[in-house]
């Protein structure tokens, strides 16, 4: 190098690529950290409401995201990647949506399946079809149904953050609001939480029983809020998304037509954690505005069709993993506009 | 006065406009070197046959290569010399092309010219005067003007458009060029107004360089228009905004089709400097021989605005302006959006170089690429809406034949998506790529 630098009277190495020769400050890095950065406030709100248990059933899911990607790329032998951030993306997403009380292994599972399966084995990053920490909660909803349907923690008393620490799934189980909805209807709602106002104030901060991530929609709009300021995000498909669940639950989800209680719809349940940062994910949805509205409006739908007619109480997992595989197609039906295609050529 | 500034609607980027080295820099003359390069190819188009041999004595502004065959333009001695080889020169992207070097003759008189009445002077008399003088289009196509100028009969020219744009960032030859020379400019459009038998003009320039507007306005007012309409259009600051389709859309709202040209909706677009140019020819009789470049980075000593003789090797140009700066990783001919890195110094400058950038290691990026994140930047920043992910994926994926539906003919490789693109992937790369293996 030194010796062909000398050689062209250079006085010092010229980098000759191709152009452009400048770029954006964004990488996908940049993208990455500042997603988890907006996704740590739910955590540690979560911390004051469960208690540590949840801190830990995090790291551990996220440190087995990590660990998956760093082993299953070196035997893939390509390039390890957990730098960018995506894996604790991943881990955190899916520690958000499993019971805070389940069993430590359980995550590890998840993991694996999320990370090596449904990400790797399906072509890695930039390639895999369906959202990874939800195949990952999937795979785990499936296995271990009575742990993952049960093993809630009602809100801690007086911040003893200690108290469930070393509980299993016979943990104090105690039942979350959408199943209350689904089982005992809004009567059995108010009952068990109070009135409808307590418990909208409740539900927009978080104090209530669910996955770590489905508590607080108040800081995970501010997270959200900070994705769409930086334009990470754009407002097409959590606004569709959302809209359609309120619109549907409210002419739905009551006992007579256009009686449901749309607020509280879109407050329970993985709405605005789902809508927020699990079906904006660039990989597995539509990056045009067409494509992206569409694809709002049918998780919404799909939520709302499982929420009332399936046998969950929560369907916005399944919602977005069922609108997940229809991404290419919106791609490609739905592409940027041409500035003036030549005449006759191949659309 | 809130004035809109016109626009085109789809795609585009604001990178940081990094003009303030050079834009308040007056015109100031380049280096005298001791021996110029001059390429024989600095057009689109074959390279022209050189009209002298070895030991030849030529004067500064001599003809010293012809076109032989289809489309090219004359080229003319920047220095009175000798001839000392006709051989190979480095060259920015074929990397070597046949070039004639002459010495230069320190002590020999330029050539002075006078300005003449070009008012009697026929249609026919003007384009043969441009193409006498080996204009070509400054801004970086090198396309021979005198052809641009006598567009097909069937296509109904109305409307000429002066490029004044210069959305390249470090750029700053058109602009200095509007404020120094705005009343030859006007004078070269009403000769090109003639050429074409047409009487509407619009001068399109950014309104980052609202002092450029002023003075072009300045000059038209002074002018005697006789009966031509020349308009200045503020545009809005976006690259690429000089792009000929877009410029085209953004002043009068036509689009130009894909594998067509301006004429096919009625335009024509010439460069601000090129204009200067037809005026030297017409009004001085003096041959396209030297040009305005903007030399800038923060790897140069001293940024500057050269009036430089074509053939004026780099080398030259960096000792004239005190040399390098340490930290320099990157030398571009061109913008930094599309221009071309050069491997040494012995590049000489030719018709169609706007620039020297001599970029620090933080003025560039080179970090490595990751696989598509489909994120759709780059299909929002693409001004001809195409697919730069998709084409890049297909390319790696070793299907380039299979990317003509995603429009990759239509692509004038501004740059747009891989400056967005935050995996840093070489689109355009990519693109170029697929662009040589793709089925039409």
């Amino acid at each position: 190098m030194k010796q062909e630098t000398l050689q062209r009277n250079l006085p010092t190495p010229l980098a000759v690529s191709v152009s452009p020769h400048i770029r954006s400050e964004e990488s996908v890095e940049k993208i990455m950290w500042t997603v988890v950065a907006c996704l740590l406030p739910p955590l540690i709100l979560s911390i004051f409401i469960f208690g540590i248990q949840t801190l830990i059933i995090t790291a551990i899911s996220v440190a087995s995201c990590v660990a998956t990607e760093a082993i299953t790329q070196k035997l893939l032998h390509r390039p390890i990647t957990i730098k960018d951030g995506s894996a604790v993306i991943t881990g955190l997403l899916l520690a958000y949506i499993i019971p805070p009380g389940v069993p430590y292994w359980m995550p590890i599972l998840g993991a694996v399946m999320a990370i090596y399966v449904a990400k790797h084995l399906l072509g890695g990053i930039g390639f895999n079809i369906f959202n990874p920490a939800l195949i990952g909660r999937a795979f785990l909803v499936a296995t271990f149904p009575v742990a993952m349907t049960s093993a809630w923690l009602p809100p801690i008393k007086h911040g003893s953050v200690f108290q469930y620490m070393g509980s299993g799934v016979d943990a104090v189980s105690t039942a979350t609001p959408l199943f209350i909805l689904k089982h005992y209807g809004i009567s059995g709602v108010i009952e068990k939480f109070g009135s409808l106002h307590s418990i909208y104030g409740s539900f927009f901060v978080g104090w209530r029983p669910g996955c770590i991530g489905e508590t607080s929609a108040l800081l995970l709009l501010v997270g959200g809020g900070y994705l769409l300021y930086k334009r990470y995000i754009t407002w097409h498909i959590p606004v569709s998304m959302i809209g359609t669940i309120a619109i549907l639950t409210w002419s739905f989800g009551g006992e007579k037509l256009f009686t449901g209680d749309p607020l509280l719809a879109i407050l329970s349940g993985g709405v605005m954690l789902g809508a927020l940062f699990m079906a904006t994910d660039y990989v597995t949805s539509p990056s045009q505005p067409t494509g992206k509205i569409l694809f709002g409006i049918g998780a919404g739908a799909l939520t709302v069709l499982i929420r009332l007619k399936g046998g969950y109480p929560e369907g916005v997992c399944y919602a977005i993993l069922l609108m997940n595989p229809l991404t290419p197609a919106f791609e490609q039906w739905f592409g940027p506009k041409r500035f003036a295609p030549p005449k006759g050529a191949a659309k | 006065m809130a004035q809109t500034l016109l626009t085109f609607p789809k795609g585009g980027i604001h990178p940081p406009e990094s003009k303030e080295l050079t834009e308040k820099l007056p015109i100031e003359p380049g280096p005298a070197p001791k021996e110029v390069d001059i390429l024989l190819a600095q057009h689109f188009g074959a390279p022209c046959k050189p009209l002298v041999k070895k030991k030849a004595e030529v004067k500064e502004g001599d003809l010293i290569g012809e076109v032989e065959a289809g489309l090219g333009a004359n080229i003319h001695a920047s220095v009175s010399g000798t001839v000392k080889n006709i051989g190979k020169a480095p060259h920015p992207v074929s990397v070597s092309a046949p070039a004639v070097t002459i010495q230069v003759d320190d002590h020999a008189e330029p050539p002075s010219y006078h300005p003449r009445d070009w008012s009697p002077l026929t249609k026919e008399e003007l384009l043969d005067a441009v193409k006498q003088a080996g204009i070509v289009g400054i801004g970086g196509a090198g396309f021979p003007t005198h052809v641009k100028l006598s567009p097909p009969s069937q296509a109904r020219v109305d409307t000429l458009i002066l490029n004044g744009a210069e959305c390249e960032p470090y750029l700053t030859t058109d602009h200095r060029l509007m404020l120094e020379h705005s009343r030859e400019i006007v004078e070269g459009a009403k000769i090109i107004l003639t050429i074409l038998g047409i009487s509407t003009c619009h001068v399109g320039i950014e309104a980052n360089k609202m002092d450029a507007v002023e003075a072009m306005n300045r000059a038209i007012a002074e002018a005697k228009l006789n009966g031509f309409t020349i308009r200045v259009d503020p545009l809005q600051v976006k690259y690429p905004q000089g792009s000929e389709k877009q410029l085209i859309q953004s002043v009068t709202g036509r689009k130009v089709p894909g594998f067509g040209l301006p004429f096919d909706v009625g335009v024509i677009v010439q460069n601000v400097g090129t204009t200067k140019a037809i005026y030297d020819a017409v009004v001085l009789g003096k041959p396209l021989y030297e040009k305005v470049i903007t030399v800038s980075g923060r790897g140069i000593n001293r940024p500057a605005n050269l009036l430089v003789k074509i053939g004026t090797r780099i080398s030259d140009i960096v000792e004239h302006l005190g040399g390098i700066k340490p930290g320099l990783a990157k030398v571009v001919l061109g913008g930094p959006m599309m221009g071309f890195a050069v491997p040494s110094f012995d590049v000489p400058v030719t018709k169609t170089t706007s620039g020297i950038l001599f970029l620090t290691e933080d003025e560039i990026d080179t970090s490595s690429h990751g696989q598509c994140i489909r994120c759709g930047w780059c299909l929002q920043a693409c001004p001809m809406g195409l697919s730069p992910n998709e084409i890049g994926i297909y390319v790696e994926a070793g299907r380039a034949e299979d990317t003509s539906q995603f429009g990759v003919f239509e692509c004038f490789e501004c740059g747009c998506c891989a400056f967005v693109c935050p995996a840093k992937r070489p689109l355009v790369q990519f693109i170029r790529l697929a662009k040589s293996k793709a089925k039409k």
